[in-house]
């Protein structure tokens, strides 16, 4: 089957490329990345601030079960293209991964549906590898059991 | 053609995907793993020779003949790496669709 979401890295380069398609309209995609209280939804954060402008700034928080603070991230919007492009750096802020650069490309496919395709530009490939291996130092999901399906569908 | 290659451009090919699952469950020499294609031989034989160059297919001599197998551990290395963080963005976008449609029937 195919999957709906890809992740394309290739090995000694120091970007990524994430693509989605979405079973909704492109408008309607757009509005999940500008709407603050949308994006505390879908990325389980808190957004402290969020200017969705060219030459605007954001500001998201996450916390753990416990209400402490887990991270907290920052950036600027370079360019911002209602239903077509964002452009914008992010940061987590008192990590070593420094600063990156994110593309996002927003398209119509049809009337109901639409693709995102995200750029990722680290500053160097180890930071890209690093990130890359992020969901397993937070043990954000098991990565086992998906192994094991993947797997097991092979053999 | 490069001759470092790269482990995800090779899996991000859907006949190489469907080479790699062909020998999943059997070894095969060239022409039988070719039989299952309509493309012709020599594009089938360049798929394999990245597919073990990469080492996600190791070659086993047997007698005159060569038998591709799938290297387990190589394909194991390659879901561990690269699959918790496409989970995670899988599960975010799951996520977003659902908000979303939601939001669409609301109005």
């Amino acid at each position: 089957m195919e999957q709906k979401t890809k992740v394309h890295a290739e090995d000694g380069k120091q970007d990524l490329k994430i693509t989605r398609e979405f079973d909704l309209p492109l408008e309607l995609l757009f509005k999940a990345y500008v709407e603050p209280e949308i994006i505390e939804q879908w990325m389980g954060t808190k957004v402290l601030k969020l200017e969705s402008r060219k030459h605007g700034s954001y500001q998201v928080e996450t916390s753990d079960g416990k209400g402490n603070i887990a991270f907290r991230a920052n950036g600027v919007i370079h360019e911002l293209i209602p239903n077509q492009k964002i452009t914008r750096t992010f940061e987590m802020e008192q990590t070593p991964f420094g600063v990156q650069l994110e593309v996002y490309e927003f398209e119509q496919l049809t009337d109901d549906t639409s693709k995102l395709t995200m750029h990722v530009i680290y500053e160097t490939v180890a930071q890209r590898d690093q990130v890359l291996k992020l969901p397993f130092s937070f043990g954000i999901n098991m990565a086992h059991n998906r192994l094991e399906e993947v797997l097991s569908k092979i053999k | 053609m490069n001759l470092r290659r790269d482990v995800f451009q090779a899996i991000a090919d859907p006949t190489r995907r469907a080479i790699l699952t062909l020998v999943a469950t059997q070894s095969m020499t060239a022409g039988a793993i070719a039989a299952n294609f309509d493309t012709a031989r020599p594009t089938v034989s360049k798929h394999l020779a990245i597919l073990t160059e990469c080492e996600l297919l190791a070659q086993e001599q047997n007698g005159r003949e060569i038998y591709y197998h799938l290297n387990l551990q190589k394909m194991k290395e390659i879901a561990d790496f690269i699959e918790p963080f496409r989970k995670m963005w899988d599960d975010r976008f799951n996520k977003l669709e659902a908000i979303m449609k939601q939001h669409k029937s609301k109005k």
